[in-house]
C-alpha cells in the first residue's frame, strides 16, 4: 500500500501543499495535480472519497475548504489489467487517453491493493495533528509554515509507508525545533 | 550577475513577505512576481551567510513545491547547505533535496554522501533521523552501496525512533542496490520480534511491500507474522500483516488453515471499518476455499453495501467484484442491493455496480439483464450510458458470444444499441454484426432484417457515431441479399440521396453492396426466365422458402417514396412502386430495367468522384450496366425474341460475377497465413539488392505503374475490414484466380457445409481435407449432445452454432517479464532465509565482483556436493513451479562458502531464533523441500 503522493488542494484548485514518494518532472507534476484536483473537485459530498486516476488510486477527504489527497499505488491492479488487456487485446485507456478501459468485466483485482480505508484515517490522523499543533488549523497556517507541514508529514510517512501514527511522536521533533 | 551585497542579506525578504506578495499580487501577475523573487533568490543564495543562503533556499523550495518554479539548478547550493552546523538550516537543506532531487539524474546527489555518512553516524538522534529520511527518498544506487555500512548498524540501535526509520529506509536501499539484502535482512527480520510499536509498524509495512513483489521467498518468515497476527492489537499493523497472509496463503494450503481462524476472529471483534474490511479482502482473495468463513465475509459486505456510507458501499461492491470470481452465489444473493447501486449518485459506485452486474450474465438472464440494462441507460447521462454499452457489448461478445444462446434476439438488440441517441459505440456494434454474420448462419435471416432496418431509415445517415454500423448493415444487406424480403428496396436505400453524408469508406461498402444486389437480381431474373435449361423457374425462391421458413410471410414493408418525397431520382421507381414492393416472383424486365436505371442515375455523378474508394466501385458498376444495359433494352423490345444472339454472353458474365459473391466469407484464423508450407524453390529470405545491379533498367517501368491511385486504394482497403472482405474485383479473371486460391488453400477457410462445426482442431496443413472433416463431424455430434445437456429443458430452440477457429483468435499470451530489481532482491533474501546468509563485511566488499560471478554460477548449480539438507532446499526452490530459473542465484558462490562458514551459520541460527528455536528454523527449511519434493513427510509448517 505504497502511498505515491500526498496532496492538500483548496477549493479554487490551488495547490498548498505537494509532496511527492517518487520522482515526477515539475511538467508530470503540474498536469497529475490538474487531472486528479479538478476530477475531485468535481465531486459532491454524497459520493465516495476513492477516485481512481491512471494507476493511481485516489482517496480523499475534505476539511472546511482544504481538499487533503493521497495517491496510492494501483500498481498491482495496473499490471492484471495490463495482462488481461494484453490477453485480450484491447487498449488499456479509453480513446479519450484517460483512465481505466471499463470494458474490463472482470478486473483481476488481486490482494496488495491499498486499504482506502485507512488511508482515510491516516488523512485524518494527518490533519489532527495539524490541528494540535497549530491550533485549529486552517489553509494559512500550512501556507506559512510548509515546511513544518513537511516535517510532520516526514515523521509519518517514509518510502511512502507509514511509519508513526502517535501523534505526540510525531509532533516531538518539531516542538523542539521551535523551542530551539 | 552582481554577487550578493550586504544589502540583500539586509533586506532580504522572508518566505513569509513571498507568500504575502503572491497573495497580494492581481490576478494574472503571479509570474511576472515569482520570476522577480526567483532573480532575487538567484542573488542571494550565492551569499556566504548561511542565514541568507537558507532563507533563499527555503523561498525557493516554497516556488519550486507549489508554484512550479524550475529549482534544478540550485541543487549545489542544498548540498553546500546541508553541512551547515544549524540544524534549521540543514533540515531546510534536505527538505529542498528531498523535494527537488531527481534521484536518477540530479549529478550532486553523490557530493551528499559523505554528510549523510557523517550524519547518519551522529549522536544526535534528530539528525540521524533527518539524513534517513533524506536517505530513503533521494536513494541511488551509488548511494545505497555507500552507505549500506552505517544503515546496518542503525538497525539495531536502542533508540526506537532511529532503528525505525532505519527499516523504513532500508526497502528502498534494497530496491537500488540488491546486494544489501545480503549484509541487512537478518537483522530486518531479528526486529520482527520487537516490541515497539512503531518498530513493528515499521519492518512489517517493509515486509509487506517486499512480499508485494515476490511472495515465496518470504514464506519462511510466516511463523513470525503469525504471531503478530494473533498478539497484536494495533489495526496499521494487522492490516499490513493481512495484506502479507494474502500472498502467502495462496502459496502454501496449509498456511491458510492456520490463519483462516485467527482472521475471523478479528473479523468479527474489530470495531475499525478498515481491518474489518481488510479480514474480508483477505478472506475473499486469498482464503475463498473455505466456505464458512467466505460465509462470513461476505455477511459484512453485506453489512457495507447497507450502509449510508457511499466509501463502504464502494468499497462493498469490489470486494463482492472479487468474490464473483470464485462465489458466484454471493453476487447473486445481494442482486438488488447491486442493481439498485446502478442508479446511485456516485459514478464510481454505478460503475462498479455495472461490473458486477455483468459478472452475474449467463445464457439464462442475458437478456433480462441486458433489458434492464438498456431501461437504465435511456436514464443516464451520456457518458455512463455509452459504458453500459461497452459493458454490454464486451460482455455478449465475450468467448464467442458464448452467453448468446438467441441470436435473433441479439442481432436486434445490437440494432436496437445503435438507436441510442447517444450511443457511439458504434464500431463495436459494426464489427460485432459483420462477426455474427460470418460466424452464425442460423442468425443471418434475422441479422439481413435488423440490417434492413438499419439501411433503410434516413434518419440514422445524420449521426457520425453508427457510420460504422450502417456500414456492417450495408454489408450486410449485399452479402446477404439472397435472404432479403425485398432487394428493390434495399437498393433504393443503398442509394438514397443522404448516403452523401457518409464518409467516402462507408459509402464505398454502400456502393459495392449495391453492385451485389443488383447482380443478384440480374442472376434471378436470367434463372427465372429459364434462361439455362438446368433451373426451372422460382427455383431459387422455392429452394429459400424451404431454408428459412417464414421469411416469405408477409411483413408489411415500409414504401419509401415516403421518406424521400423530394427525390426527383425516385421518380422512375414511384413509377415502378407495385412491382417494386412486390415479391421477388414478380421480378419483370421493367422493374429490373427500373432498378438499373435507378443505379446510373445515382451513381453516374460519383464515377467523377475525388475519393478514391467510392470513385473506383461505383465505375465499376457503371461498367457492368453498360454492357448489361443494352441487352436488356434488346430484350424489352424483342420481347425474348432472339435472346439466344444477345444474351448468352452477358448472362454469362453475370453468372460469374454471381459466383464470385455468392462464395461463403468464413472467419480466417489469425495464423491461416502461417500455415501456408513455403512452396519448394521459393526462397524468402534471399538478398534482392543485386537484382538492382543486374536488371535495373526492367524495373523502371514496374515502378512506375505503381500510380498513387493504386497505393492509395490499397491503403484505404487496408483500413477497414469490410472492404478487405468483399475486395475481390468483379472480373472473371480474379473470380477463377479466386477458385483456384480456394482449391489450393480450400482448408483454411471454413468450407461452406462445414461452416457449423466448433472444431477445437484446427485441421493441419498437410492433413488431408476430408479426414479433418470427419473428426469435425464427430465433434459435432459431441457439442449437440453436451449442449443437448446443457440446454433447458424449456428451450425451445437450441442455440446456433457459433464458427470459431481455435487460437488463432484472440488470445496471445503476454509474457510475463519478472522484474529484474525485485528478482535480485528475492534471490538475496533466499539465500539469508535458507541459512546460509552472508555476513562478514569482508563478504560485502566482494560483493560487486560476485554478483557478477552469480550470474555465471548460475549455470553449474546443478551439482550438489554438500549437506543433504541444503542441497534439498536448492532442489526444492527448483522445483517450485512458476518459480523459474531465478531462484538459484548465488548458490554456486554460497557451496564455495558453506564448507568454512558451516558451523558458524547454525551458530546464527541458534541466536537468531532465540525463543522458536533453530529445530523449527531447519523444518522449515525441509518443509519446503518436502513440499515440492511431494515427499509424504510433512512436519508441521506452523508448530
Amino acid at each position: 500500500m505504497g502511498i505515491r503522493f500526498v496532496l492538500m488542494v483548496n477549493k479554487q484548485g490551488q495547490t498548498r501543499l505537494a509532496q511527492y514518494y517518487e520522482y515526477l518532472n515539475l511538467e508530470e507534476r503540474r498536469a497529475l495535480e490538474g487531472e486528479i484536483v479538478r476530477k475531485c473537485l468535481a465531486r459532491n459530498e454524497q459520493q465516495c472519497s476513492f477516485v481512481e486516476h491512471r494507476n493511481y488510486k485516489v482517496v480523499y477527504r475534505r476539511y472546511a475548504s482544504l481538499f487533503f489527497l493521497v495517491g496510492v499505488d494501483n500498481e498491482e491492479k495496473l499490471s492484471a489489467l495490463h495482462q488481461l488487456c494484453n490477453n485480450l487485446d484491447l487498449p488499456i485507456y479509453n480513446k479519450s487517453g484517460e483512465g481505466f478501459n471499463h470494458q474490463l468485466i472482470h478486473p483481476k483485482v488481486e490482494a496488495g491493493l491499498p486499504n482506502e480505508l485507512a488511508i482515510l484515517e491516516f488523512i485524518h490522523l494527518l490533519v489532527e495533528t495539524m490541528d494540535r499543533h497549530f491550533g485549529n488549523v486552517c489553509e494559512l497556517d500550512i501556507m506559512f509554515h510548509l515546511e513544518k507541514a513537511h516535517f510532520m508529514l516526514e515523521e509519518m510517512v517514509m518510502n511512502g509507508c507509514i511509519v508513526e501514527t502517535s501523534k505526540s511522536n510525531i509532533l516531538a521533533p518539531i516542538q523542539l525545533m521551535d523551542k530551539a | 550577475m552582481a554577487g550578493p551585497s550586504l544589502m540583500d542579506s539586509l533586506f532580504q525578504r522572508s518566505v513569509d513577505d513571498i507568500i504575502k506578495g503572491i497573495r497580494l499580487t492581481p490576478p494574472g501577475t503571479e509570474s511576472t512576481f515569482i520570476a522577480k523573487s526567483l532573480d532575487e533568490i538567484r542573488r542571494e543564495i550565492k551569499s556566504t551567510d548561511p542565514q541568507t543562503k537558507a532563507t533563499a533556499l527555503h523561498k525557493l523550495t516554497y516556488l519550486h513545491s507549489l508554484h512550479g518554479a524550475d529549482m534544478s539548478w540550485a541543487a549545489f547550493h542544498s548540498v553546500e547547505l546541508s553541512s551547515s552546523s544549524a540544524h534549521s538550516h540543514k533540515r531546510i537543506a534536505f527538505l529542498a533535496a528531498s523535494l527537488s532531487f531527481n534521484p536518477s539524474t540530479t549529478e550532486v546527489i553523490l557530493l551528499l554522501t559523505h554528510q549523510l555518512r557523517k550524519d547518519l553516524s551522529s549522536s544526535n538522534v534528530h539528525e540521524v533521523s533527518l539524513a534517513l529520511s533524506t536517505l530513503s527518498s533521494i536513494c541511488n544506487p551509488d548511494l545505497a552501496r555507500d552507505l549500506t555500512p552505517e544503515l546496518f548498524t542503525l538497525l539495531s540501535s536502542s533508540k526506537i525512533v532511529v532503528r525505525k526509520k532505519a527499516i523504513a529506509a532500508v526497502l528502498r536501499v534494497f530496491e537500488q542496490y540488491p546486494d544489501a539484502v545480503r549484509v541487512c535482512f537478518k537483522r530486518v527480520v531479528e526486529n520482527l520480534e520487537n516490541g515497539d510499536m512503531g518498530v513493528l509498524s515499521a519492518v512489517v509495512g517493509l515486509f509487506c511491500e517486499l512480499t508485494e513483489k515476490d511472495p515465496k521467498s518470504y514464506l519462511p518468515l510466516a511463523p513470525e507474522f503469525y504471531k503478530i497476527l494473533v498478539d497484536c492489537r494495533n489495526n496499521w499493523v494487522l492490516i499490513k500483516v493481512l495484506k502479507i497472509f494474502a500472498k502467502l496463503a495462496p502459496l502454501e494450503p496449509r498456511l491458510g488453515k492456520r490463519v483462516v481462524e485467527p482472521i475471523c476472529e478479528h473479523m468479527g471483534r474489530t470495531g475499525a471499518k478498515s481491518l474489518a474490511f481488510e479480514c474480508v479482502r483477505t478472506i475473499v482473495t486469498s482464503l475463498s476455499d473455505y466456505d464458512s468463513s467466505v460465509k462470513l465475509a461476505i455477511g459484512k459486505l453485506r453489512e457495507f453495501l447497507l450502509d449510508d456510507d457511499p466509501n463502504l458501499k464502494y468499497l462493498g461492491l469490489q470486494a463482492l467484484a472479487i468474490v464473483a470470481r470464485t462465489n458466484i452465489w454471493a453476487v447473486l444473493e445481494n442482486k438488488e442491493l447491486v442493481v439498485k447501486a446502478l442508479s446511485d449518485v456516485d459514478v464510481n459506485i454505478k460503475l462498479e455496480a455495472l461490473r458486477l452486474v455483468m459478472c452475474m450474465v449467463s445464457e439464462d438472464n442475458v437478456m433480462e439483464i441486458c433489458r434492464i440494462l438498456i431501461s437504465q441507460a435511456l436514464k443516464s447521462d451520456p457518458e455512463f450510458c455509452n459504458e453500459i454499452l461497452d459493458f454490454i457489448l464486451l460482455t455478449c461478445g465475450r468467448n464467442f458470444y458464448e452467453v448468446i444462446f438467441d441470436f435473433d434476439w441479439y442481432v436486434s438488440f445490437l440494432g436496437e444499441m445503435a438507436r441510442i441517441p447517444h450511443c457511439q459505440k458504434g464500431s463495436e456494434i459494426e464489427s460485432q454484426l459483420v462477426d455474427i454474420g460470418m460466424r452464425v448462419k442460423d442468425a443471418r435471416p434475422q441479422l439481413v432484417h435488423v440490417a434492413r432496418d438499419l439501411v433503410i431509415d434516413p434518419a440514422l445517415l445524420g449521426n457520425p457515431f453508427i457510420h460504422g454500423v450502417l456500414a456492417a448493415a450495408a454489408w450486410v444487406s449485399g452479402e446477404y441479399i439472397e435472404l432479403s424480403r425485398n432487394p428493390f428496396e434495399i437498393m433504393e436505400a443503398l442509394l438514397q440521396p443522404r448516403t452523401s453524408l457518409l464518409t467516402p469508406s462507408v459509402r464505398a461498402v454502400y456502393i459495392q453492396s449495391a453492385f451485389k444486389v443488383i447482380i443478384f437480381c440480374l442472376n434471378s431474373y436470367l434463372k427465372l426466365n429459364g434462361n439455362d435449361p438446368s433451373y426451372p423457374s422460382e427455383s431459387t425462391y422455392s429452394d429459400l422458402k424451404s431454408d428459412y421458413p417464414g421469411r416469405f410471410e408477409t411483413v408489411a414493408s415500409q414504401p419509401l417514396s415516403d421518406t424521400e418525397p423530394d427525390n426527383p431520382n425516385m421518380v422512375v421507381t414511384d413509377g415502378q412502386k407495385p412491382s417494386v414492393s412486390s415479391r421477388m416472383h414478380h421480378l419483370t424486365l421493367e422493374s429490373l430495367v427500373a432498378l438499373v436505371n435507378l443505379v446510373e442515375t445515382n451513381l453516374g455523378p460519383l464515377a467523377g468522384s475525388n475519393e478514391v474508394e467510392v470513385q473506383e466501385r461505383a465505375s465499376n458498376v457503371l461498367g457492368l450496366i453498360k454492357l448489361i444495359k443494352p441487352k436488356l433494352l434488346g430484350c424489352l423490345d424483342t420481347r425474348e425474341g432472339d435472346k439466344v444472339n444477345g444474351e448468352p454472353k452477358a448472362s454469362e458474365m453475370v453468372e460469374l460475377i454471381f459466383g464470385a459473391f455468392s462464395e461463403d466469407l468464413g472467419p480466417v484464423s489469425l495464423n491461416a497465413q502461417e500455415r501456408v508450407p513455403v512452396p519448394d524453390g521459393l526462397v524468402l529470405k534471399e538478398d534482392l539488392r543485386d537484382l538492382e545491379e543486374i536488371c535495373g533498367d526492367i524495373e523502371l517501368p514496374l515502378s512506375t505503374s505503381f500510380s498513387l491511385v493504386k497505393l492509395q486504394k490499397m491503403d484505404a482497403t487496408s483500413n477497414s475490414e469490410h472492404h478487405s472482405k468483399e475486395e475481390f474485383e468483379p472480373s472473371t479473371e480474379s473470380t477463377s484466380l479466386l477458385a483456384e486460391h480456394r482449391k489450393r488453400h480450400g482448408l483454411y477457410y471454413l468450407p461452406a457445409e462445414n461452416a457449423g462445426i466448433i472444431s477445437n482442431d484446427y485441421p493441419p496443413a498437410h492433413d488431408p481435407k476430408d479426414k479433418a472433416s470427419d473428426e469435425t463431424e464427430d465433434l459435432v455430434k459431441l457439442t449437440e449432445q453436451s449442449l443437448v445437456i446443457k440446454k433447458k429443458p424449456n428451450q425451445a430452440k437450441s442455440r446456433p452454432v457459433v464458427v470459431k477457429l481455435d487460437d488463432g483468435e484472440g488470445f496471445k499470451v503476454a509474457a510475463k517479464a519478472p522484474e529484474f530489481k525485485a528478482d535480485l532482491i528475492s534471490g538475496a533474501v533466499q539465500e539469508v532465509l535458507l541459512g546460509n546468509e552472508a555476513t562478514s563485511s569482508s563478504r560485502r566488499k566482494s560483493s560487486k565482483k560476485s554478483s557478477k560471478r552469480r550470474e555465471m554460477d548460475e549455470s553449474n548449480v546443478g551439482v550438489p556436493e554438500s549437506k543433504n539438507e541444503i542441497v534439498n532446499a536448492d532442489m526444492s526452490e527448483i522445483g517450485f513451479p512458476s518459480s523459474g530459473r531465478r531462484k538459484h542465484h548465488g548458490h554456486g558462490k554460497e557451496r564455495k562458502h558453506r564448507s568454512s562458514g558451516k558451523d558458524k551459520e547454525h551458530d546464527h541460527k541458534d541466536k537468531q531464533k532465540s525463543e522458536h528455536g533453530h529445530g523449527k528454523h531447519k523444518s522449515r527449511q525441509r518443509a519446503d523441500g518436502a513440499l515440492a519434493a511431494q515427499s509424504p513427510v510433512i512436519p508441521d509448517f506452523l508448530l
